[in-house]
């Protein structure tokens, strides 16, 4: 018998891991990928507090974040594509044009 | 209401009709006067007043078959305060309906002799426009005039006193930014502000009378003042005294006698139907209606009834005197007018009031009569005028001021004047009754009935009036007596002046009749002085207006004619007139040549030509001082004191001081505008610090984002 | 210690490491390849969860559709690698100091304050059969239809988004 509590615990430290791939990483493409891993461990807390308690609404909100996350990457990855086709790079460092 | 039944109870319910029939006819020609012709908007005038004329003869009937019941017609609520209850009520009795007669029926003559007077009138003074104006203005008079005779309270009677002032003031400015010469001026106007003026001190004493009556009688009804004044009389005889003193004043100004007379000469400015309606018949009588109405007031304080009945006489005499010495036709008509309402003032003073509304009727026939034919010779000269085309050549200024003052003197007001031609100046006219036959034997018989000839109605009236005098006062008697005379006198001057001897101008020359909607009224009028004496002969039995008046007036003393009084007033007029034929009849006046008179009357003669200088007079004591008080108020008070000291210097300059200094340096520029800059100093350096992190790498953004959630979990954390 | 429980912690650990095996690869493909491995271990646990259907969601659209396209980018660009960072010297150290602060402060909250008793009930029949999965279409295709729709518009947008962002236009020089 597992304890809710521990996949509450591991959706945190998945969520952290993502954030913290969000920070420290300059290649926008690994970026994406952070951002994926922070919405499955939001996922993954959804699942498991619906089956704390019996109720469907978690995992029909996860199908929705999951076909919302779908159409984020079709979108991020064309406006990647994009942004290497002008500019022939793709570090987000170099992308500060709108600095204060 | 079946017709028999109207018949035998009366009209009584159509007395409103008297005020709404001359309102609906001004509303039609106000509001489309303006698509109508001449004749329509005449047509619409006249039968406005008819329509008041026939309710008036109507009333008359149900009055008589009522046997002289007074009966009052309330129409609405008026005013109602505390004790004060003042309703919108018609009076119908005889002496109302006797006011009515004369009003509407004399007025609906004088509305239609208006439309042939003023389609020629307009036309001289270039402006057709202003036809429509003067009917409105005519059924306006009407309508105030009706107010005044049927209403039942003092105060209702003040609303139409107020309203026919009104009206007077339009009509005698009707040409306001003209002279009676129609050249450009302000007389016009200044004559119609100084009627008003003058009248507004007169109305100042009628609101004093009003005053104490509400306050010591307690009512503005006729009937309830008149019930209360005995017990008044009784216990305070000077409140009653003051009440008919002050109203006199009122009297005075309206009726135009001393010492308000004043304005009634100047007044002559309007045209001439307004003469003949307000100025001469209905109007000005509105004092002598007054006093009558208070008769039972009057009847209480002897006192005040000879001073009313010596306020009458003198006026009558004076009045007299100057017409003697006038040149214009229409000014000797007004100071005949004057006269003669001194000698209605005297009668109803005397308590003689069915002698007094005698003379007011007949008055009413025979002065306009004479007006509306002065109206006419005036035309026909103005015809002339135009006709000839002739100018009067001008005479140099300089020149003549050389020739010294005796000859200007001579030439009169005419030639001073420049080239303007008067066609009221009786020395430009002449030789008339050639010209004009139907108007001169017109205006002869208007001046035989004025000069009191048997069997004419004036012969009657004043005859009446003069008996009443002897039997009660006898300077009175003698006063009346002497005026008669000189009445007799002017008029005889003014007919040999205008009708006989030769042209003194051409366009007296070619002068032409009046077309037939002038003469026709004439005609009437004369008829009605002719045989208007049938009202009241001083036969037994034939007491008819003392009869009638006496329902409303209570008994009234009827006297049989009394041959001495009678011959001896025949004798004067006739003996005046014999002396004007002496004078002006046998050697007439040729152009040019002064007054024969005024050789042997000397200084005399130049007081009555110059109106005993009374105007002159009014402005030394009063008008001047009084100017000269304003100028003081105006210029040192009003303007060094309050607006070049007080307001200037004063209250600007400590505003100015303050606000400069006070609010200006310190406030202003060291508090708000200091604020004001600091504020954008700072928001200036702040995001000049601010703009530091933005720089540009969303790794940086990401980072304060986190920053933010570990923040605001460490909150949640440590709460 | 039970079976369960066993499971559960290999398969957290594998979760943990790929995701830091993600977060720390210098290739980008050997970082989604991870990923693809944390993912189906989360869809293990969704299956542990009894959320059969959600599971499978996981494994189609995300282990196969979205990081089938994640490769494919990556390959395309030839983004593999990056040159070493020059810029944000601060940003590292920091950003894990953060991190570590926001994982202690989420497990003390879990277990400080939102400690529950509740158990993962371990999945029964029941849960696979169809009857579930007819219950969860029932709800969704009710109580969640407009939203259901919704999400088809945005999904249709964002395909739109797509093809227009990354369309060449004619006669447009490169």
């Amino acid at each position: 018998m597992v304890p809710v509590d521990y996949y509450i615990l591991l959706s945190a430290v998945l969520f952290t891991l993502g954030a913290l791939g969000v920070l420290i990483r300059r290649n926008p493409l690994i970026i994406f990928m952070s951002i994926e891993l922070m919405l499955n461990a939001g996922n993954l807390a959804f699942v498991a507090f619906a089956n704390m308690y019996k109720s469907f609404s978690g995992q029909i909100f996860v199908f929705f974040v999951i076909a919302v996350a779908a159409a984020e990457v079709a979108v991020g990855l064309a406006l990647i594509v994009e942004i290497f086709k002008t500019r022939k790079n793709i570090n987000i460092d170099e992308m500060n044009s709108l600095k204060g | 209401m079946h017709l028999n039944e109207t018949i035998s109870s009366g009209f009584f319910f159509l007395a409103p009709w008297l005020v709404f029939a001359p309102v609906t006819g001004l509303l039609i020609n106000l509001i489309f006067g303006r698509q109508f012709s001449e004749k329509v908007i005449g047509t619409v005038a006249s039968l406005a007043s008819g329509a008041a004329f026939v309710v008036s003869v109507l009333l008359a009937y149900s009055v008589s078959i009522n046997h002289g019941e007074m009966v009052s017609v309330p129409l609405a609520e008026w005013i109602h305060i505390g004790t004060l209850q003042l309703d919108w009520t018609f009076r119908v009795d005889s002496l109302s309906t006797t006011m009515m007669l004369v009003v509407s029926g004399v007025g609906t003559l004088i509305h239609i002799y208006a439309i042939g007077y003023m389609h020629e009138d307009v036309r001289f003074k270039n402006d057709e426009g202003r036809f429509n104006r003067f009917f409105i203005f005519l059924n306006l008079f009407i309508a105030a005039m009706m107010i005044l005779v049927s209403g039942d309270s003092f105060m209702m009677l003040f609303v139409g006193w107020e309203g026919v002032g009104l009206c007077s003031f339009l009509l005698i400015g009707f040409w306001y930014e003209m002279d009676t010469l129609g050249r450009s001026s302000w007389a016009n106007s200044n004559a119609a502000k100084k009627a008003f003026i003058v009248n507004r001190v007169g109305d100042f004493g009628f609101l004093i009378a009003g005053f104490l009556m509400f306050w010591y009688l307690g009512s503005f009804q006729f009937d309830a003042v008149f019930a209360a004044a005995p017990a008044v009389a009784e216990s305070a005889p000077w409140v009653i005294v003051a009440i008919t003193l002050f109203m006199l004043v009122g009297v005075a100004g309206k009726s135009a006698q001393i010492p308000l007379y004043i304005w009634l000469p100047d007044a002559m400015a309007g045209p001439t139907p307004v003469s003949a309606l307000i100025h001469a018949a209905t109007m000005v009588t509105a004092g002598v209606y007054l006093v009558a109405r208070s008769a039972p007031l009057y009847t209480l304080v002897p006192q005040a009834q000879y001073i009313v009945a010596m306020v009458g006489a003198g006026t009558a005499l004076f009045a007299a005197t100057i017409a003697v010495g006038q040149y214009d036709i229409k000014k000797v008509l007004a100071y005949s007018t004057i006269s003669q309402l001194g000698y209605m003032i005297a009668a109803v003073g005397m308590g003689a009031y069915v002698a007094g509304m005698f003379h007011l009727i007949a008055h009413a026939f025979f002065k306009a009569l004479l007006f509306l034919s002065a109206g006419s010779v005036i035309l026909g000269l103005e015809r002339g005028h135009h006709a000839h085309a002739h100018h009067v050549s001008h005479v140099d200024h300089g020149k003549k001021k050389k020739e010294g003052k005796k000859k200007e003197e001579e030439r009169g007001h005419n030639e001073e004047h420049g080239e303007a031609f008067d066609p009221g100046d009786m020395r430009n006219m002449g030789g008339m009754r050639k010209t004009m036959p139907l108007t001169f034997w017109l205006y002869l018989i208007g001046a035989l009935a004025l000069a009191g000839i048997f069997p004419l109605v004036g012969f009657w009236s004043k005859d009446e009036i003069l008996l009443d005098a002897s039997l009660h006062y006898t300077s009175v008697y003698w006063q009346l007596t002497i005026a008669a005379f000189f009445t007799a006198f002017y008029m005889g001057r003014q007919i040999w002046m205008v009708f006989f001897g030769e042209p003194r101008h051409a366009a007296a020359a070619h002068a032409q009749e009046s077309p037939k909607v002038i003469t026709v009224p004439l005609m009437i009028l004369a008829g009605l002085s002719v045989l208007g004496g049938a009202l009241n002969l001083p036969f037994e039995g034939f007491h008819n207006l003392g009869h009638w008046l006496g329902y409303t007036l209570g008994e009234v003393e009827s006297l049989p004619l009394d041959l001495k009084v009678a011959s001896i007033s025949t004798a004067l007029a006739l003996l005046a007139i014999l002396i004007s034929w002496l004078i002006y009849g046998r050697n007439t006046l040729r152009a040019g040549q002064p007054d024969p008179l005024k050789r042997p009357l000397g200084f005399i003669f130049t007081g009555m030509e110059n109106k005993w200088f009374v105007d002159e007079g009014y402005f030394a004591v009063i008008v001047n001082p009084f100017k000269k008080i304003s100028q003081f108020l105006a210029d040192v008070i009003d303007g060094r004191f309050w607006h070049d000291f007080v307001h200037d210097t004063v209250i600007l300059g400590t505003y100015n001081w303050l606000s400069e200094i006070a609010l200006d340096r310190y406030a202003d520029q060291k508090g708000i505008d200091a604020f004001a800059n600091w504020l954008g100093d700072a928001t200036q350096s702040i995001s000049a610090t601010m703009r530091k992190v933005q720089n540009g790498f969303v790794r940086s953004y990401a980072l304060a984002v986190m920053l933010g959630v570990v923040l605001i979990l460490g909150y949640l954390i440590f709460k | 210690m039970t079976s369960e429980l066993i499971v559960f912690l290999v398969l957290s650990l594998v979760a943990v490491s790929s995701a830091l095996g993600m977060l720390f690869s210098r290739n980008a493909v050997y970082s989604a390849l991870f990923l693809v491995l944390n993912f189906v271990t989360v869809a293990v646990f969704y299956l542990l969860l009894g959320a059969p259907f959600i599971a499978m969601s996981q494994i189609t659209v995300y282990a196969g559709a979205i990081m089938v396209l994640f490769l494919f980018v990556i390959m395309l660009l030839g983004a593999e690698s990056l040159a070493p960072a020059k810029t944000l010297p601060w940003q590292r150290p920091l950003a894990i100091l953060l991190a570590v602060i926001l994982a202690v402060e989420s497990i003390y909250l879990v277990f400080a304050r939102a400690r529950s008793d509740a158990f993962v009930a371990a999945p029964d029949v029941a849960v696979n059969s169809m009857d579930n999965l007819r219950e969860m279409a029932m709800i969704l295709f009710n109580q969640f239809l407009l939203p259901f729709e919704v999400t088809s518009v945005l999904l249709l947008v964002a395909m739109v988004g797509a093809i227009v962002l990354t369309k060449q236009v004619k006669g447009e020089q490169r």
